[in-house]
């Protein structure tokens, strides 16, 4: 079975027609003032998802999050929960809680009162708050430090009694804003499978803000890439990165090469694509670009061979070049090879082996090769 | 090390120290004089404190003051937190640069000024010069202080606190009383107490504004001193020093204490205790 990216999901309710979304942004507009933070969206977020919104800061991304949380409400559009419209109901009314990205506890109580404070509210009885109490203190492994106050606790920790805090009322939607930005990387890394794991024992639909890609392709069963205002592409990880729709997402998820050029022909789906300074090359996946369209063809560093002796394999693209700048990082190293017309490809190599029998060097003439179905033709 | 104790430096410190507390130490020092006077030293006696207690028109007058400090304090305190909330959450409003203007002129407007216009104020309206006056003028003035610090503390308040507890479930009212109120307390304990000093120490403004009956202690200071200074002033003023020393060193140990504990617990987090 072929499939992009290496990993085979089963939780894929976006495909099925007969799914019925359970968040939808309805042609959502949000204004301040002159700007324009959310402009015109729409999106569908599904049950038990863990939906990532990914885009630099000032996106509307954390706009379209506390929207959801009642702290602002749309211009114009509409919101629905679970086929709710959210218009009008503050945020005390909303069967939605929120992971903040300072993690806001409040200082002056306990671990505990801050788990128990949003059951306080909804007048649930003392036993039974109690009982959910070290519920949560249990899920999130900090039995020890209930009766701790928050400058008591490591940034771990904290993450950990927010995350507590704003499960404890078992929300139908849980939003988390940057809910990684504040721990170092280690536990950063550490956190995003216990998070991923912690979704799973809840069953709750998870939506997460955030601007670190590798935080959102972790984690996120789909993510919306976000700019001005706007959705970019709402995809699987692996189609993100390897299918991106625009020129945008593929320059915004990891690393890319973007050769420009015109669609000179195009037969049994292979384009012919030339950039007007003698370079040439054939690429598959060219969607809707029509012969004579200006396009460019995206490739991934680590989908790029490079090497000494010029591969005979007739069927990929083969492209002269000399080494320009060498990056060993350990487990890969990264070329930056210069064409004949200048520009410069960057390409990534496994050290899969600790001894190569064809080592490169600086200014060294070198071949670069790739398969016609390696990168993604872009329009847009 | 640099930190080397020039004679320069030994100089000017202690010439320092002195400036700033000869004064006091003289006055402490003569409270305890046998002789009723104040400049020739006749042997340690603690009779001014004695005779102190037993002067009526003193006692009077600090239990006047101690009044009108706890209730204008806490009355501006309230006002004052009010005005801040106002300043720092509705940045919008029409008129907010005057409201503001208003609110902070009293920091800056001669006391004189303030007295007497408060004066103008009472006679025009008929209102009778007594308790009720002063207590009303301090309200006034010491509104003020207690706004500005109040607003400092609300300019450095995570407002997201208040969205975590209204996202919880908390209505705003609750999320005042349960999260605000709770968090900017010691910015509110602060500007009370600065308020009740304030009251405590107002000389100008009580003159203008008290009447009979309603004499505050600094004025009966005055006008005790302008009759001559006698030892019972010194030892009334020797008692006011050692309150307000103890009150600052007791903060300050409080504070240094809870800084320590707040540094020990912090290490302890870190190391993942």
């Amino acid at each position: 079975m072929k499939s992009l990216g290496s990993i085979r999901r089963s939780f894929a309710p976006w495909n099925d027609p007969d799914a019925k979304p359970y968040i939808v942004f309805e042609n959502v507009t949000k204004r301040f003032g002159d700007f324009t933070a959310v402009n015109n969206l729409s999106l569908k977020i599904y049950e038990r998802e863990f939906f990532a919104l990914l885009g630099a800061s000032g996106c509307g991304k954390s706009t379209l999050l506390r929207m959801l949380a009642g702290f602002d409400e749309p211009t114009a559009g509409r919101i629905l929960l679970d086929g709710q419209d959210l218009r009008g109901i503050p945020p005390y009314r909303r069967p939605v809680n929120m992971m903040f990205q300072s993690y806001a506890l409040f200082p002056h109580m306990t671990v505990e009162a801050n788990i128990a404070f949003g059951l306080k509210q909804e007048g649930m009885a003392k036993a039974d708050i109690e009982k959910r109490v070290a519920e949560m203190l249990k899920l999130v492994k900090l039995e020890r430090f209930a009766k701790r106050k928050p400058h008591q606790l490591s940034g771990g920790q904290r993450q950990r009694v927010a995350l507590a805090r704003s499960v404890a009322k078992r929300p139908k939607v849980l939003l988390l804003d940057e809910p990684l930005g504040a721990l170092d990387k280690k536990l950063r890394e550490e956190t995003q499978f216990e998070l991923m794991d912690q979704q799973q024992e809840l069953g709750l639909t998870f939506v997460v803000v955030t601007h670190d890609q590798e935080e959102a392709m972790t984690m996120a069963d789909r993510i919306a890439i976000m700019d001005k205002g706007e959705v970019m592409q709402v995809a699987t990880p692996a189609e993100v990165y390897e299918a991106p729709s625009s020129r945008f997402v593929a320059g915004f998820v990891g690393n890319v090469n973007m050769i420009e050029g015109t669609v000179s022909g195009r037969e049994n789906g292979v384009a012919r694509i030339s950039d007007g300074n003698g370079l040439t090359i054939k690429a598959e996946n060219i969607g809707d670009a029509a012969a004579g369209s200006a396009v460019a063809f995206a490739i991934r560093p680590e989908k790029i061979k490079v090497s000494s002796r010029k591969p005979d394999d007739p069927g990929v693209n083969v492209v002269e070049g000399e080494i320009y700048d060498i990056a060993y990082l350990g487990d890969m190293t990264v070329y930056h090879v210069k064409l004949a017309d200048g520009q410069v490809v960057k390409a990534s190599a496994l050290n899969a082996s600790r001894i190569t029998d064809d080592p490169l060097t600086w200014n060294d003439r070198a071949f670069i090769s790739f398969r016609p179905d390696a990168g993604v033709v872009l329009t847009r | 090390m640099n930190a080397r104790w020039s004679p320069f430096n030994v100089a000017s410190v202690t010439l320092g120290l002195a400036f700033l507390y000869l004064p006091i130490v003289i006055l402490i020092i003569f409270s305890f004089n046998e002789s009723r006077l104040v400049t020739v030293w006749a042997g340690f006696s603690t009779k001014w404190y004695v005779s102190l207690f037993s002067n009526r028109g003193l006692i009077d007058a600090a239990w006047v003051t101690l009044r009108v400090a706890l209730i204008s304090a806490s009355i501006a305190t309230v006002l004052g937190t009010l005005a801040a909330i106002t300043l720092t959450r509705y940045t919008r409003f029409r008129g907010r640069v005057l409201f503001s203007g208003m609110v902070f002129a009293p920091l800056v407007m001669p006391e004189v000024i303030t007295g007497l216009s408060l004066l103008l104020l009472f006679v025009a309206i008929g209102l009778d010069r007594g308790f009720l006056t002063v207590t009303l003028a301090h309200i006034t003035f010491s509104m003020c202080f207690v706004a500005v610090v109040v607003q400092s503390r609300l300019l450095t308040f995570d407002r997201s606190l208040e969205e975590a507890a209204m996202d919880l479930g908390a209505p705003p009212v609750k999320t005042f009383f349960q999260v605000t109120l709770p968090v900017i307390l010691p910015a509110i304990i602060s500007g009370w107490m600065l308020a009740f000093t304030l009251s405590l120490d107002d000389l100008v403004i009580a003159s203008f504004t008290s009447g009979p009956g309603a004499t505050t202690l600094p004025m009966k200071i005055y006008s005790q001193v302008r009759l001559g200074v006698t030892p019972e002033i010194n030892a009334a003023c020797t008692i006011l020093i050692a309150v307000v020393a103890l009150g600052v060193i007791a903060a300050s140990l409080v504070n240094k204490r809870r800084e320590i504990q707040r540094l020990r617990d912090e290490q302890m987090a870190q190391r993942g205790a």
